[in-house]
């Protein structure tokens, strides 16, 4: 969705992403990145997954509708320079926060290969914008319903072994695929970056509640991240803390839901 | 009439009559706070001191020496004159005491509430002296709160000051950064305030709970700003959505202030703390706070670890905020663990005795080694080691060193981390010619002048973690240099 938020879109960098909240006073501040953004008309685009309420909710905004507020931009932008030969992997929703990315590495003088994603055909998003934007576009699902049958790091490791074995790897996704990316990267020693993706509460590095271990050590990922050297995460570790909440959002969501049937309002819409 | 009420009237018309002798003061009991009882408040997020009476506060007001050289005055970092507006207390004229204190701070509703009076005001009062137990000083905080509670409803907005035409920017909008914004409006400024959160208020809405700081009366603040015209913007993040430079060369800010406080949370670097369960105090209190967590599930969408059993590491008023809080949330057992002994808490006594009173089981002379967690990562308890108090260190405090093989092991499955906050590192990366000390804090002069012109800070991002009264006088004093400067900046102007 299109967002009006003139400050933001006048600093934004590739990279960086805004904490958002449908509703002032009760709304829980998610993350979400900016995936592409209009100076002159001061909006911003951000694009998501329904995956619980607060997703839910803003999915079932309308245009003209208010945001309970919006705040950023926040994290590091991307350290975007000419590597030579550019992988981006994306994997489901994290195929939108890889666009802006993948146009500032193009714009950088990089050569672009894509690999894209994601579970069934119907949720593969922005596969034109990246066709435009890349030397060559690679389309994964897991169901074999679109592109090639199988998981991106399949693609990726052919890229690798390659003659031109690419200098740099972009991957961001869910934090499965982040892993194994970084596994399929490390013998060939490729710098990978990836974008994480962890549980936040106020974007500024106050909480530290988006900890994460890299390299060993302690780092807040929405003031020294989003982005890290995916060869120092420790993604087991993020993996546990994403899942915290698990059980209490099922619920909170299966509540929302069963609310939005009884007084006839869920409308399965897409963002 | 009630007997309090014709005690009161006896020793009024003998105060007045100027017969009421030092040994008669003394023998007034100190006035009780009345409070919710522990059983009952340990499961609710009301207010614990529910305030004095009218009554009890001119017995408390009539304790009062009223001493020629009011050494209680001292105590108070923004010298109100304490003796002259107890005297109004007594006298039943609230307004008027209301008055005097405005004069000084500007949040009393908040200091009478918050103040660790007992090493403030109180440590000075010469009744306390004479008892030698400062808990029997005259009651200033609460007398201070008896007065804004009181007449605060009443009490006339500020006006702003004739229009001078210039821009100032204030950056963060706790105590320094309130008292900032409405001394620079009074001086003609327009201001406008810059707030990271969805909600201005600083620690003060965020940190401190609801049942030791109700936020109505934060917002009532808030809102008195806004009458005297000055503009707040809040999920603006300066640094990020703008630096300071654009501030003021893009954007016509001619000075700002900078109160951004200290919120980064310390961790304690002991294996184990990444596990689920583990939050820093920060978050803990601002899921709780200002997320409303504890109403997850009904209107709230912020959720918060479900404890039965609860680790608080630290001493202060952050753990004592955390422990009670946890409590409040449904924990059955609430260990508050520190490393020394409770006379080195830097906590308020009352804090103490409340979380106490409410159960929070003190743990002290030990520390966590490190937290132990599952094969889903949760945790499931902390190793702690015993510690003994040796010599004193530079702090005067006596060290606490551990007892080699004292380990033990706490069931637990939520840790909370609250062993301090440093400064955030965003306005370092962002703002060039900034001086910060090596610690990380703001460098200014005694009027809170930073290295770069026009720039003023104060709070907790200058003084490290520090007191709501201690971030308002530098607030009040930064707001007197940038009023100055303006003036001068004006007069410059003028003349060229
Ligand atoms: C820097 C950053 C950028 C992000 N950018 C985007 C984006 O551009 N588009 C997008 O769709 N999402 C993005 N996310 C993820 C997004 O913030 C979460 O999907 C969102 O918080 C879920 O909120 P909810 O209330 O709808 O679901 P919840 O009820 O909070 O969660 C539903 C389920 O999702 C899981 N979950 C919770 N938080 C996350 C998370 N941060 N990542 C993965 N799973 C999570 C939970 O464990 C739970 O099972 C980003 C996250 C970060 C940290
Ligand atoms: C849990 C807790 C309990 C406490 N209890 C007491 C007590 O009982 N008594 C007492 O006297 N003191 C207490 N304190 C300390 C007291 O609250 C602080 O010393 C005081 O609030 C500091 O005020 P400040 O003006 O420096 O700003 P803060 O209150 O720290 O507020 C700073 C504000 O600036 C905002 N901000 C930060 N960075 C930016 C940015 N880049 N752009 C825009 N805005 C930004 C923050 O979001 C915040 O709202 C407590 C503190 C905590 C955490
Ligand atoms: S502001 Fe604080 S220190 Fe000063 S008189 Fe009031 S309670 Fe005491
Ligand atoms: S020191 Fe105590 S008794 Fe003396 S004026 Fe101050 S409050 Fe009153
Ligand atoms: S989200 Fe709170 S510190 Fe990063």
């Amino acid at each position: 969705m299109d967002v009006c938020a003139p400050y933001v879109a006048r600093a934004r960098k590739a990279g960086q992403f805004v904490i958002v909240s449908p509703d002032e006073e009760r709304g829980e501040r998610i993350p979400l990145t900016i995936v592409d953004g209009d100076e002159q008309k001061g909006t911003i685009r951000l694009i998501f997954q329904r995956v619980g309420k607060t997703t839910s909710q803003l999915a079932e905004m309308s245009a003209g509708d208010c945001l309970g507020y919006v705040a950023g931009p926040l994290g590091k932008p991307t350290h975007v320079e000419r590597f030579g030969v550019a992988v981006c992997v994306g994997g489901g929703i994290g195929v939108a926060p890889l666009l802006p990315i993948t146009k500032a590495l193009k714009e950088a003088g990089n050569t672009v290969i894509a690999i894209l994603g994601a579970r069934t055909k119907e949720l593969l998003i922005l596969e034109e914008e990246f066709r435009q934007l890349s030397d060559e576009l690679i389309v994964v699902t897991d169901d074999g319903s679109y592109g090639r049958k199988g998981v991106v790091t399949e693609p990726l490791a052919e890229v690798c072994r390659r003659e031109r074995k690419p200098d740099f790897v972009m991957a961001i996704g869910p934090a499965i695929m982040m892993k194994f990316c970084c596994e399929t990267t490390r013998p060939f020693g490729i710098r990978t970056q990836v974008s994480l993706n962890t549980i936040m509460v106020d974007g500024t590095g106050m909480c530290g509640g988006c900890r994460v271990e890299v390299g060993g050590k302690t780092q807040f990922v929405c003031v020294d991240g989003p982005e890290f050297d995916g060869h120092q995460v420790n993604f087991d570790l993020m993996m546990k803390r994403l899942a915290a909440y698990k059980d209490l959002e099922q619920k909170a969501y299966e509540a929302y839901r069963q609310h939005r049937c009884r007084i006839g309002l869920d409308r399965s819409s897409n963002p | 009439m009630s007997e309090i009420s014709q005690t009161l009237k006896e020793l009024l018309e003998k105060h007045r009559a100027g017969q009421l002798k030092p040994k008669d003061r003394f023998a007034i009991p100190p006035q009780e706070m009345p409070e919710q009882d522990p059983a009952v408040r340990r499961f609710n997020m009301n207010e614990v001191a529910l305030g004095y009476t009218e009554e009890q506060a001119r017995m408390e007001a009539l304790r009062c020496l009223h001493c020629p050289n009011a050494p209680c005055v001292e105590g108070c970092p923004v010298r109100i004159p304490i003796r002259d507006f107890i005297r109004e207390i007594a006298e039943g004229r609230y307004q008027k005491a209301l008055e005097i204190i405005k004069g000084y701070s500007l949040l009393p509703a908040v200091c009478g509430r918050v103040c660790p009076q007992e090493v403030q005001c109180q440590e000075k009062c010469t009744v306390g002296l004479r008892f030698k137990d400062v808990m029997k000083s005259v009651s200033i905080g609460r007398l201070e709160r008896f007065a804004a509670d009181r007449a605060g409803e009443a009490a006339a907005v500020p006006e702003a000051g004739e229009s001078t035409g210039q821009k100032v920017a204030v950056i963060g909008s706790g105590p320094g950064g309130i008292v900032a914004a409405a001394d620079t409006r009074r001086g003609g400024h327009e201001v406008t305030i810059f707030e990271a959160f969805h909600k201005p208020g600083g620690v003060m809405v965020y940190g401190i709970p609801e049942f030791r700081l109700p936020k109505a009366i934060v917002r009532k603040e808030i809102e008195t700003l806004e009458k005297m015209g000055v503009r707040i913007v809040c999920n603006f993040i300066v640094g990020r959505t703008r630096t300071i430079e654009q501030l003021m060369k893009e954007d016509g800010f001619d000075a700002v202030y900078i109160g951004v406080g200290a919120g980064l949370p310390k961790f304690l670097g002991i294996e184990g703390e990444h596990l689920v369960g583990v939050y820093s105090a920060n978050e803990y209190l601002t899921r709780a706070n200002l997320m409303k967590a504890y109403q997850f599930g009904e209107g709230a969408d912020t959720p918060i670890a479900l404890s039965r059993r609860v680790a608080v590491f630290g001493g202060g008023n952050v753990a004592m905020d955390a422990a009670r809080m946890a409590l409040r949330l449904g924990a059955e057992k609430v260990y508050l663990i520190y490393r020394r002994s409770e006379k080195e808490m830097p906590a308020r006594v009352e804090e103490v005795h409340h979380a106490k009173e409410e159960g929070v089981e003190f743990r002290l002379l030990q520390s966590p080694k490190r937290i132990l967690g599952n094969e889903r990562g949760q945790v499931v308890g902390v190793e702690c080691l015993r510690y003994e108090l040796g010599e004193p260190d530079e702090s005067g405090r006596r060290r606490p060193v551990p007892i080699a093989g004292s380990e033990f092991v706490l069931e637990a499955d939520t840790a909370i981390v609250a062993i301090g906050n440093g400064p955030n590192p965003l306005l370092q990366q962002t703002t060039p010619g900034l001086k910060f000390n090596r610690w990380g804090y703001i460098e200014v002069d005694e009027n809170c002048r930073t290295s770069l012109e026009g720039v003023y800070a104060g709070g907790d991002i200058v003084l490290g973690s520090a007191t709501v009264i201690l971030a308002m006088g530098q607030g009040r004093i930064a707001a007197a240099g940038i009023n100055a400067y303006l003036a001068e900046k004006r007069r410059r102007g003028a003349g060229a």
